[in-house]
């Protein structure tokens, strides 16, 4: 009974705060929405028996990646910004392509709960079948991880590396060295 | 016991959350973040799926999805920053025309 | 309600009541150490040696008026102290501050002393650490004013860029102990070498209790980092604007800070409770760990009065390029030695 308590909690606030991020004109209060939203989703990971997953979240999701979002915000100014009028209409427009844009969203949630709908399984408590110890387990991630998908990690600190030199290039002004 | 339809229902909304926003929203940071709530419905769905099955797959595919996620943030925001220096605009209709 | 739960219910309340006290405590111990560093006696006036100071400052702070710029953001001026002192208070949570048990026979199944026992405890304390950057950077920006927001965007730069140095410092002592939980990271320091030197983590990682000490430092804004909030530089920085109740919060968070890393430096290299053989037995290894912390505070506060602050880009040089690259050396040597002694 408390675990089903502390799933709609945190399930509420996660699609609670991510509802008010897309619905807020202000982009500074959005990043901070979405942090609670991502502070929310954390705690279900625990609740999935992912406890490294769920403090990875926090420290890559919400303590580094939102403080870049954060810091670019400060830089543009875009909370106070004063540009054209385009800029300062409804944050959900309500012209010809947004119609069709509202639309389209309608026909993803549709195609969502028709696919969801179908799933055989879907009313097996999560952890039935198997036990929580070896998949929280930290020694076990690693070992998969380094050993099954050293491909994949190496490829995606390449990654990382070129995102940092494209980021840099990309946010330069034009004529300096 | 909290059923797997619970959770895959959960990072269903979320993602439909994400489209919603990208599709209605007129600001390019915004629809940056409502990506990150797509990918973040996703990780869910995967350790969702994961804990179900008992595989380790599924929390190792959240890491690279996060990392990915982090870099295309990083590279995302430098191009707005580069783009509103050019049209000191955040809305993407304004940068409707091929001439600078 | 039995026993055990109250006991337990007991420990989360005597642990946040001794956190509160420590930041008052922290702020008289500055002062008076200040003063004899200085050579004057430090607040003596209320109380007997001064110990009543305090209660002094607090009683003003609360008296003064509530201030809020005309330009400042209504929820953000008032969210960012209260994120700051929350992700302070919430990083102690995960770390144990003594042995397990019994209260002296009182109940017969042994209590952990600390708050909770994580498994992935020592990332907790990184996780919840790093969003108290959060707190400083709402700050500089919505008190709408050129010096807070400068001193907390530099403030935010420098704690981020610190925690790289702290988390590769952190790792090579979690290779070492093979577990991510700080109890028993400290559980793994409880011997001793050739019967007197007791088998503390600062013995076999010299290089990284220096780097985690420094990199702590930087993470708390405390000097010689504290370019961005120095009265001397900017004003005070990203606290510039606040008053009363909401600037009483943004030292409390600081001083909690530096309790939650020392507490953290004395759990992963210096033996945490353990050390005095005869204290342990009795049950009052917290004693041991208490005085290890208040020896690591003593260190931070004499540093501050008596190095000269670092400018700003000379900070952010030595973090990325002095420190970094010296804990990763730290951590691949010590992975080759923990491979080379273990195979």
């Amino acid at each position: 009974m408390p675990e089903a308590l502390v799933f709609y909690a945190f399930a509420a606030l996660a699609i609670g705060a991510s509802l008010l991020v897309i619905g807020q004109r202000n982009p500074m209060y959005s990043v901070l929405l979405l942090i609670a939203s991502f502070g929310a989703l954390s705690g279900l990971y625990i609740q999935l028996d992912a406890p490294f997953v769920a403090v990875a979240q926090i420290i890559i999701y919400a303590g580094a990646i939102m403080v870049l979002f954060l810091f670019v915000v400060m830089l543009l100014n875009a909370s106070r910004e004063d540009g054209a009028t385009w800029d300062r209409s409804h944050p959900i427009p309500s012209t010809r392509l947004g119609k069709v844009g509202a639309l389209l969203a309608a026909l993803l949630v549709v195609q969502l709960g028709w696919a969801l709908s179908q799933l055989g399984g879907r009313s097996v408590p999560v952890g039935s079948r198997v036990d929580g110890e070896r998949l929280g387990s930290v020694l076990e991630l690693g070992r998969v991880l380094f050993t099954r998908h050293t491909f994949a990690f190496e490829a995606t600190s390449i990654l990382i590396l070129v995102a940092m030199v494209g980021a840099v290039v990309l946010a330069r002004r034009e004529g300096e060295a | 016991m909290i059923p797997l339809g619970h959770y895959l229902i959960v990072s269903a909304v979320l993602f439909a959350i994400g489209t919603t926003g990208v599709f209605l929203r007129r600001n390019l940071i915004t629809i940056l973040l409502s990506i990150e709530i797509m990918l973040n419905a996703v990780n869910l769905s995967f350790v969702a799926f994961g804990r179900a099955a008992g595989d380790m797959d599924g929390q190792i595919i959240t890491f690279f999805v996060m990392t990915v996620a982090a870099a295309e943030a990083a590279v995302g925001l430098a191009l707005i920053i580069a783009l509103f220096r050019h049209r000191e605009s955040l809305n993407p209709d304004a940068f409707t025309s091929l001439k600078w | 309600m039995d026993l055990r739960l109250l006991v337990q219910l007991g420990i989360i309340g005597l642990t946040f009541f001794m956190l509160i006290n420590a930041s008052a405590v922290l702020v008289l111990a500055e002062r008076k150490i200040m003063g004899f560093i200085q050579q004057r006696y430090g607040p003596y006036l209320v109380g007997p040696w001064g110990l009543l100071q305090p209660l002094a400052d607090i009683a003003k702070l609360l008296f003064k008026e509530e201030l809020r710029p005309k330009g400042a953001d209504r929820w953000l001026f008032t969210l960012a102290p209260i994120l700051s002192v929350t992700a302070a208070f919430a990083a102690f949570a995960a770390v144990p501050w003594g042995a397990e048990t019994t209260l002296f026979g009182l109940l017969d199944q042994p209590v952990a002393l600390g708050v909770a026992d994580v498994n992935v405890g020592l990332l907790v304390v990184f996780a919840i650490t790093s969003m108290g950057v959060y707190g400083i950077v709402l700050a500089g920006w919505a008190s709408n004013s050129k010096y807070s927001l400068f001193g907390g965007l530099r403030a935010s730069a420098q704690m981020i860029s610190y925690e790289l140095s702290y988390a590769t410092a952190l790792a090579a002592v979690i290779l070492l102990a093979g577990s991510l939980s700080v109890r028993e990271v400290v559980d793994a320091q409880s011997g001793t070498w050739f019967g007197f030197l007791p088998q503390w983590y600062v013995f076999l990682q010299p290089l990284g209790f220096v780097i985690y000490v420094i990199a702590g430092v930087a993470e708390t804004n405390r000097a010689p980092f504290d370019f961005p909030e120095a009265e001397q530089e900017l004003v005070s920085g990203y606290n510039t604007e606040y008053s009363s109740v909401r600037f009483a919060l943004f030292p409390q968070a600081e001083y909690i800070n530096m309790v939650t890393m020392s507490a953290i430096a004395t759990d992963l290299y210096l033996g945490g409770w353990h050390g005095v053989p005869l204290l342990t037995a009795l049950g009052l290894g917290w004693l041991v760990f208490l005085g290890k912390v208040s020896l690591i505070l003593f260190g931070y506060i004499w540093m501050r009065w008596t190095v000269p602050r670092y400018r700003y880009d000379q900070l952010m040089s030595f973090g990325w390029k002095w420190l970094f690259p010296a804990s990763v050396v730290n951590l691949i040597a010590t992975a080759a030695l923990v491979l080379y002694f273990d195979a």
